[in-house]
C-alpha cells in the first residue's frame, strides 16, 4: 500500500523504542531519544584523540622550549595523563552543558535521568568509573604486562572476560546505560535540531512563506476558501493517526510519486465522496481534507475527546 | 447530510501558533548561539531572559499537545524545549562557586555521612597490616609474599640495617629524580583510589581486597623495620605525607563501600534511586580524596630529602593529622545542617 512508507516514517520518529520521557522540574514531561552505541563510540574516539594530541603537543612544546630537562618533562607528561584520564570528561561535561567536545561533534549529550539539573556530583560519578570501564580494559588488553606482570594465562583470560562484561554493559540493557550512568543516574541522548515547518492548515502562512507543499498555493488565491467540502459523517471516518500520516504525505515524505493519487482515491472510496475531482486535483483535495479533518478532530479534542485512529470508536 | 465549513481561519491551533511563534524563534536563535559559542555568545540581558523563554516555550508545548494535531508543530516544540532544558538545567552555578562550596562544606559533609563506611575501610586495612606484621615478625622470608621485588627496590630482609636506615634519610634510588617519583606516586595512588571506589560496583569485594592488600604491604614494611629497631625512623619517614595519603585511600575505600551498600542493601527504596544518591556522594568523596593525594604528593616532594630531623617530621605528621580531623570532622557542619542532604 502506498501509505506504508509514510506510516513507517512516523513510527520511527514517534513512540519508538529509543524514546525516553523525563519530567522537568516544572512538572511537564519532555521527550528525548537515546544516543546509539555508534554515536557514543564516535564521541569517545574523538575525545581520546583530543587527549592524546594535547599530551603529545604539550610534551613537544616543553621539550623544544627547555631541552635537557627530561625529568620535568616526563613528570609533566605523567601529570597531564593522570589529570586528563580522570577529569577531562567530567570537566567538559560540567562546562559544556553535558557535552564534551567529542559528544558535541557527535551531536549527543548527558542529561539527568530523572529530569533534574545535571549535578556536578553526577557528572563526576559517571566519569570516575571510566577508570574501571575504559582505561583498565584498554591497558589490560594492550599492555597486560604493565598491570599484572607474569599472570597465569587462565587468570588473564578470566580478567579480560570480566572487564569486557563491564565495558560492554551498555549493549545489554534497554537504556544503553554504562556502569557510570547507573551510578550517576544519567542518560546519554541525541539532540537533533528540528526546523519549524509551515502549518498546512494555515493557508495564509503557507502562501506567505511560499512553502512548496503538495498544495499548489499559486493555483489558488491565498484567501480563497476550500474547493472541497466534507460532511460531519465523512469527518468521522478517520482519527489522529490517519491525519498525521496524511500530513507526512502532504509534506512530501512519501518516497513514491504515485502515492498522492492512490491515497486520494482510497480516501474517496472510504468516504463515499460524491463530488468529482478533476485529474490533477488530488493534491488540492487531500489538502482540503487534511484541513477539514484537523479542524474537526481539534474541535473534538477541546471537548476532551481524543480519537487516536480509525479503529477508536469510543465517543 | 449537512455540509460544514471545513476551512476555519480561526482554527485555534493556527491562531495559537501565530501568537507564540516569535517567542520560539527568539529562543531558537539564542540556543543556536549558545551551541556555537557557549553562554558567552549571549549578552547579559539575553542570559537573564533565557529561563523565561524556556518556561514560556515549555508551556507552549503543553498547550500544543492539548489543542494541536499539527505534527510539525509538536515535533518542533519537543526539540526546542529539550535543547533549552539542557542549557537551563545543564549547570547552574559558576565553576568558582562550585569549587568553593565543595571545599567549604560538601566534601567534609560527604565524608561525615560516610563515617561508618570509613571505619570499615580502616578495619580491613588494619586487619591486613596486623596479619602481615605478625607473619613477617615470625618469619622474615614471608615478607616476599606481600611486597614484590620491584616495589621494594632494595628495602627487603636481605639488606643490612645501615642501608635500611640510610634509605629513610637519603633516598638516592630514583631513576628519574624526585619530581618524577612524586608524580608517579600521585598517578599510582589516584588510580588505585578511584579503582577502589569503582570496584564497589561489584558488591565491594574487590574493594575489600585492595584495602587488605594495602594493609599487608604496610604491615610487612613495619615488621621489617621493627625487627631492626628502626620503627621510630620508619614512621618519621612515612607519616608526614602518609597521614594524608593513607587517609585518602581509606576515603576511596569508603566510597566503594557506599556503592556496595546501595547495591546489596538498598533498603525500602528502589535500588536505582539509592545507587544514584550514594554514587553521587561517593563521587564527591573520591574527588576530595584525589585532591588529598595531590597534597600528599607535594608534601612528599618537599620533605623526602630536605627535612631529616625526626622532630620536624613528626611535627608535620601531627599537624596534618590534626588538620584533617578538624576539617573532616567539623568544617561546614552548620551549612550542611541548613542545606540537608545534597545528594538527590
Amino acid at each position: 500500500m502506498a501509505v506504508a512508507p509514510v506510516a513507517r516514517y512516523l513510527d520511527r520518529r514517534g513512540g519508538g523504542a529509543r524514546r525516553r520521557e523525563i519530567v522537568t522540574p516544572e512538572g511537564i514531561p519532555i521527550q528525548f531519544t537515546l544516543a546509539s552505541i555508534g554515536e557514543r563510540v564516535t564521541a569517545l574516539v574523538i575525545d581520546i584523540a583530543i587527549i592524546l594530541a594535547t599530551v603529545f603537543g604539550a610534551v613537544l612544546v616543553a621539550s623544544v622550549a627547555s631541552p635537557g630537562k627530561d625529568e620535568w618533562i616526563s613528570a609533566l607528561a605523567l601529570l597531564l595523563i593522570t589529570l586528563s584520564r580522570h577529569f577531562y570528561f567530567a570537566f567538559f561535561e560540567i562546562r559544556g552543558h553535558g557535552a564534551t567536545p567529542g559528544k558535541r561533534a557527535a551531536g549527543i549529550r548527558v542529561i539527568d535521568a530523572r529530569g533534574g539539573s545535571l549535578e556536578t556530583s553526577a557528572v563526576l560519578a559517571r566519569n570516575l568509573v571510566r577508570e574501571l570501564e575504559l582505561w583498565m580494559p584498554v591497558t589490560f588488553l594492550v599492555a597486560s604486562q604493565l598491570v599484572w606482570p607474569d599472570a597465569p594465562v587462565w587468570m588473564w583470560i578470566a580478567a579480560s572476560g570480566w572487564l569486557l562484561v563491564v565495558a560492554l554493559l551498555p549493549l545489554f540493557n534497554k537504556d544503553n546505560l554504562r556502569v557510570g550512568d547507573l551510578i550517576g543516574g544519567t542518560l546519554v541522548v541525541v539532540q537533533p535540531r528540528v526546523q519549524l515547518r509551515a502549518d498546512l492548515a494555515d493557508t495564509r502562512a503557507a502562501a506567505a512563506q511560499q512553502v512548496k507543499v503538495a498544495v499548489n498555493a499559486a493555483r489558488r488565491a491565498p484567501a480563497a476558501g476550500p474547493s472541497y467540502a466534507f460532511s460531519e459523517a465523512q469527518l468521522e471516518v478517520y482519527g489522529i493517526y490517519e491525519l498525521q500520516v496524511l500530513e507526512g504525505l502532504l509534506r512530501g515524505e512519501a518516497a513514491d510519486v504515485g502515492a498522492v493519487t492512490a491515497v486520494a482515491e482510497k480516501i474517496r472510496a472510504k468516504l463515499e465522496y460524491a463530488e468529482r475531482v478533476p485529474v490533477g486535483g488530488d493534491e488540492v483535495f487531500l489538502a482540503d481534507f487534511y484541513t477539514a479533518l484537523r479542524a474537526h478532530l481539534e474541535k473534538r479534542l477541546l471537548f476532551g475527546k481524543r480519537r487516536e485512529d480509525k479503529h477508536d470508536r469510543k465517543r | 447530510m449537512s455540509a460544514i465549513e471545513p476551512h476555519d481561519p480561526t482554527l485555534r491551533s493556527v491562531q495559537f501558533r501565530r501568537e507564540r511563534e516569535a517567542t520560539w524563534r527568539q529562543l531558537e536563535d539564542m540556543l543556536a548561539r549558545v551551541h556555537d559559542k557557549g553562554l558567552g555568545g549571549l549578552a547579559a540581558e539575553e542570559l537573564a531572559t533565557l529561563p523565561h523563554l524556556y518556561r514560556s516555550s515549555l508551556s507552549s508545548l503543553s498547550v500544543a499537545r492539548a489543542i494541536s494535531l499539527d505534527r510539525a508543530l509538536t515535533d518542533y516544540l519537543e526539540s526546542l524545549v529539550a535543547r533549552a532544558y539542557v542549557v537551563v538545567y545543564g549547570s547552574r552555578e559558576r565553576a568558582r562557586t562550585r569549587i568553593a562550596e565543595f571545599v567549604r562544606w560538601r566534601f567534609p559533609a560527604a565524608v561525615r555521612a560516610a563515617r561508618w563506611h570509613l571505619l570499615l575501610s580502616l578495619v580491613f586495612t588494619l586487619a591486613g597490616a596486623v596479619v602481615a606484621f605478625e607473619m613477617v615478625s615470625q618469619d622474615s622470608d614471608s615478607y616476599y609474599l606481600f611486597v614484590d621485588g620491584s616495589m621494594a627496590s632494595g628495602r627487603d630482609p636481605s639488606a643490612p640495617t645501615s642501608e635500611l636506615r640510610d634509605g629513610l634519610y637519603d633516598d638516592q634510588d630514583f631513576n628519574h629524580g624526585l619530581t618524577y617519583f612524586a608524580t608517579q606516586l600521585f598517578d599510582n595512588n589516584s588510580r588505585v583510589g578511584i579503582l577502589a571506589f569503582a570496584l564497589g560496583f561489584l558488591a565491594g569485594l574487590p574493594t575489600v581486597f585492595l584495602l587488605f592488600h594495602n594493609g599487608l604491604v604496610l604491615g610487612a614494611f613495619a615488621a621489617l623495620y621493627d625487627s631492626r629497631g628502626l620503627s621510630v625512623d620508619l614512621w618519621g619517614w612515612l607519616l608526614p605525607h602518609g597521614v594524608t595519603e593513607l587517609l585518602a585511600v581509606l576515603l576511596c575505600g569508603a566510597a566503594g563501600f557506599l556503592l556496595a551498600h546501595a547495591l546489596v542493601f538498598p533498603g525500602a527504596e528502589p535500588r536505582g534511586d539509592v545507587l544514584r544518591r550514594r554514587g553521587r556522594q561517593a563521587a564527591e568523596i573520591v574527588l576530595g580524596a584525589v585532591m588529598m593525594l595531590f597534597i600528599a604528593g607535594l608534601i612528599e616532594g618537599i620533605f623526602r630529602q630536605t627535612v631529616t630531623s625526626l622532630t620536624v617530621r613528626y611535627g608535620v605528621a601531627a599537624a596534618t593529622a590534626l588538620w584533617w580531623i578538624v576539617y573532616l570532622g567539623w568544617v561546614g557542619r552548620a551549612r550542611a545542617r541548613l542545606e540537608g542532604t545534597p545528594w538527590r
